[in-house]
């Protein structure tokens, strides 16, 4: 968790500081990243006043140990009362005091990876057919991302017709083909293999799947191979949508405590890297599939397999995400790597404290991490307000995927255009050199 | 390996390179030193020659660098930028054999300060400006300034904080702030800093401004190339005693000085590696002083001189008020002994380091109590942390090869016929980095007689010593360039 952060974070030229008491993981994190390392315990006072806790801006408490991070985050607070502190608490016994209780354990917010990963995966299961989505303006515009299959209706289409077959307004906004990310002009055509990433109002959702013969029956029936923490929460949350769940742990123990905590969803004690189990629980017959063991490969191989039963929707989560690209030809549906979704929670936290005119609301990585999309709301001090976009001239690899006027929104076309106030949905696919909405333009 | 990086770090530094000389062509104008100018420009011409040809041939380059790049990087850097420095004393005949050229350019940039110019007041101004300018470049380290201007990467990966550990000595080095760049930039406005201090000290003292730059710039860089045949003997005791006091003061850890502007007193006080320091300069200055006490007229000038060689020796400087070869065999021991110490790690000076020598100390008291008690689980201790095994480890190496090394070394230069003590302070004096050594190479005389196959050894020695012997080491192993 903390190597994710220090990656994101020390990209966007920040000032770190790691303390970690295992000196082979701080020797490594010096050589990758530009840090300081310190070697303790991250709770005491000696090691956080020589880490330089007073003249720190933000503390992330991110160990394995929820009440390491809890301690960590009051003993900094006592000695520097005008820190921020994020605190890592996985256990879900702890979830409820430490919201209820933030003042008291000094915490700015709170993040649980396995519960942001659950919540994010019972999105995709709402709308199958998307790998992945990321929401704007308050959850009115989203980014979804899909894969252009051989018999995709997609498949050959240059831009410029993308919205006459999506019988809505859309814009796709990048493309990722063999590994690189292009932000394609009109004429640009996909090619099957493509994943592409579509702009669209949420409500527009529906109907851009229905248009594009994605089938769109709602999810029934959810398999859930490995009874992990996220199985717990994702299970909970699906089971509240009305949904049939089935999770297959192999520890019994574990089992017996699921089935405790989980009363209506059935939980199977097996193996679910046994496809004789799989079967025979009926992997053929659902509609999600969700692999969550702690296994990346045996969470692959398992995809791997749905995908050849044909199950409509599959969500594999990952460890690592740093071997995405060599996944994109692998059949093994939507990707979730619950570090780098609560790491970039916490990149916007830190990007809001920064506050600087201009600065971007919220960003998302899309792209596996090639492309950033970033909101940021129009002022006064923004350039070309009010001209017409086919007149402004943008940087290379920067396209405006959406303007929010009034609460309006308008997926531009040439003749579009932005006054204060408004809300902009921008993309790039450079290297972060966005950093507030001027940097768009070409000077 | 990244070859390609390594080509574009190089280009570089010499684009660094000849921005530092460009004074010398200012200088030798200002002088109407024509010969020296012309030298300047053609060697201007050409270090930029190069440095394009290797911009252009690494224009693709990837920013991409693990430890054996920063290693090979830094080795090669400095080679490439000795080769091409000593250029100006080639081409004005100043100093009329190149292999001399390099020497000297050498002896330049490692601070050691060992010259084979016989009568230095004859060298024109602008070069005794690049060769005590060079000290000042090789003190804190090239790369390092490069590191301060713009890191080879970006400003992105920790792949920087390579070439920071290869160039810059002690046994384990570390930032003093999180980022790479502000840490070099620290070091180096501390070390400005110190060194303007140092010119408006000596200029108060009623020297001339460009000897006062010159021999700041030696001090700084704890080199010793002076602008005087006598060194600083004909200097005013008032000089003698700043120099003396900033020699001291740039023989510390520079992170020291940081602590301190950051109000951490205690931590620098109760530092164990200071107070050996300052221990061993004010017991080997007691010692001789003693020891010398009938050779000068008053108490003063007896301490004054003492002080001044214990302090220019132990930092590896160089300078030298009076002939120290003529003191008594005990003082020449413990002048001998000092060469070996050397200055605090993490400073400009050379030597085994305080730091190490510590270490090395307080790890073999251990390895006699575990011969007394072999069960008892023992630790190193050093600021009342717990020292590493492989930090540990890493020092006996060090000293296995420094040892290796100087032997080596002394083997070769014996083949010249000077004196045995002529040759073992020859070896300690340019492999330490520091200067005059004794008997044939004594303060009074220079390094001009020694054969070309001794000279080079010289030269590698300095260069070993200077980037702590593995840089330079693994550029001679063939499993490197695999």
């Amino acid at each position: 968790m903390g190597m994710t952060l220090a990656r994101q974070l020390s990209a966007e030229d920040h000032d770190l500081t790691i303390i970690d008491h295992r000196t082979e993981v701080l020797e490594s994190c010096v050589e990758d990243f530009d840090v300081m390392a310190y070697e303790g315990n991250c709770a005491t006072m000696e090691v956080l006043r020589e880490a330089g806790i007073e003249s720190t801006d933000l503390l992330l408490a991110m160990t394995n140990a929820d009440e390491v991070n809890l301690l960590c985050c009051m003993t900094a607070h006592i000695m520097n009362p005008k820190i921020h502190t994020i605190a890592r608490i996985r256990d879900p016994e702890y979830a409820k005091q430490a919201i209820a209780m933030r003042s008291a354990f000094a915490l700015s917010m709170v993040v649980n990876p396995d519960n942001s990963a659950a919540r994010e995966i019972g999105r995709l299961i709402k709308y199958p057919g998307f790998l992945k989505r990321d929401t704007f303006t308050k959850g009115m515009v989203e980014i979804v991302e899909l894969r252009v299959d051989a018999d995709s209706k997609l498949n050959g289409i240059p831009m410029y017709k993308m919205s006459s077959i999506a019988n809505c307004q859309v814009l796709v906004c990048a493309v990722l083909r063999n590994g690189t990310t292009q932000i394609p002009s009109g004429n640009f055509e996909l090619k099957e293999g493509d994943r592409i990433f579509v702009t669209a109002p949420s409500g527009n959702l529906a109907i851009l799947l229905k248009s594009l013969g994605i089938i769109t029956h709602k999810a029934r029936k959810v398999l859930i191979a490995g009874g992990s923490r996220i199985s717990y929460y994702l299970a909970k949350n699906l089971l509240n949508q009305g949904m049939d769940v089935q999770i297959i742990e192999r520890d019994e123990a574990r089992c017996h405590h699921l089935a405790c905590l989980l009363p209506e969803a059935s939980i199977i004690h097996g193996d679910a890297s046994n496809q004789y189990v799989l079967n025979r629980e009926g992997l053929e017959q659902c509609d999600a599939f969700v692999t969550m063991t702690g296994v990346d490969e045996t969470n692959l191989i398992m995809s791997l397999y749905a995908s050849k039963k044909k199950v409509p929707q599959i969500i594999t989560k990952l460890s690592r995400a740093e071997n995405l690209q060599i996944l994109d030809e692998l059949t093994v549906g939507s990707t979730i790597c619950p570090k780098e979704l609560c790491a970039s929670q916490v990149v916007r936290y830190v990007r809001a404290m920064q506050n600087q005119v201009g600065a971007a609301v919220t960003v998302h990585a899309i792209a596996d991490g090639q492309a950033e999309a970033l909101e940021f709301v129009v002022d006064d001090n923004t350039l070309h307000c009010g001209e017409m976009l086919k007149n402004v001239k943008l940087k290379k690899n920067i396209l405006i995927a959406c303007i929010m006027h009034k609460g309006a929104i308008d997926i531009p076309t040439g003749d579009s255009f932005y006054m204060p106030g408004d809300t902009l949905v921008v993309v790039e696919g450079g290297q972060g050199e966005v950093r507030q909405l001027n940097d768009i333009f070409e000077v | 390996m990244n070859y390609k990086i390594i080509g574009r770090i190089i280009a570089e530094i010499l684009w660094i390179e000849a921005i530092f000389m460009f004074p010398g062509l200012v200088i030798s104008f200002y002088y109407n030193e024509l010969v020296a100018a012309r030298a300047f420009g053609i060697s201007e011409l050409i270090i930029l020659a190069v440095s394009g040809a290797f911009y252009w041939i690494t224009r693709k380059a990837k920013r991409m660098l693990y430890a054996k790049e920063g290693f090979v990087c830094v080795g090669l850097a400095w080679l490439v930028m000795s080769i091409l420095g000593c250029l100006p004393f080639y081409i004005s005949r100043e100093i009329p054999r190149y292999i001399d050229c390099l020497f000297e350019m050498v002896s330049g940039f490692t601070t050691t300060g060992a010259s084979i110019v016989p009568d230095v007041e004859k060298l024109s101004k602008g070069i005794l400006y690049w060769r005590s300018f060079s000290h000042w470049i090789g003190g804190m380290g090239v790369l390092v300034f490069l590191l301060a201007l713009a890191p080879p990467d970006g400003n992105k990966g920790g792949f920087s904080m390579h070439l920071l550990r290869a160039e810059s000595p002690g046994p384990s080095v570390g930032k003093i702030v999180p980022k790479m760049r502000q840490t070099a930039m620290i070091l180096y406005v501390m070390y400005i800093v110190l060194t303007i201090l140092d010119v408006i000290f000596l200029a108060i003292g009623g020297m001339p401004l460009f000897e006062a730059f010159c021999h700041a710039f030696g001090t700084a860089g704890t080199g010793g190339f002076g602008v005087k045949g006598d060194s600083y003997a004909s200097y005013s005791p008032y000089l003698q005693n700043v120099t003396t006091i900033f020699m001291i003061l740039f023989g510390v850890n520079f992170t020291c000085y940081y602590l301190l502007l950051m109000k951490q007193f205690k931590s620098v006080f109760t530092d164990e590696e200071i107070r050996l320091y300052f221990g061993i300069i004010i017991g080997s200055t007691a010692l001789i002083a003693i020891n010398i006490r009938n050779q000068y007229e008053t108490i003063e000038e007896t301490i004054r001189h003492a002080a001044f060689q214990v302090a220019s020796i132990i930092t590896t400087t160089g300078y030298c008020t009076t002939d120290f070869d003529r003191w008594p065999a005990f003082s020449k021991t413990i002048i001998l002994m000092l060469m070996v110490i050397g200055a605090c790690a993490g400073s400009t000076g050379g030597g085994l380091k305080c730091s190490r020598f510590l270490l090395l100390t307080k790890g073999l008291r251990r390895n006699i109590h575990y011969v007394l008690k072999p069960h008892q689980v023992q630790v190193v201790r050093i600021n009342k942390r717990t020292v590493g095994e492989n930090v540990l480890a890493n020092t006996n190496a060090y000293l296995s090869a420094y040892i290796l090394i100087i032997m080596t070394s002394v083997l070769v230069l014996s083949l010249d016929n000077f004196s045995v003590e002529a040759n073992l302070s020859a070896v300690l004096a340019t492999f330490n980095n520091i200067g005059p050594g004794l008997a044939e190479v004594g303060p009074t005389c220079n390094f001009a007689g020694y054969g070309v196959l001794s000279k080079l050894v010289m030269i590698l020695g300095m260069l070993l010593g200077r980037l702590e012997i593995f840089p330079i080491l693994i550029l001679f192993s063939p499993s490197t360039w695999k």
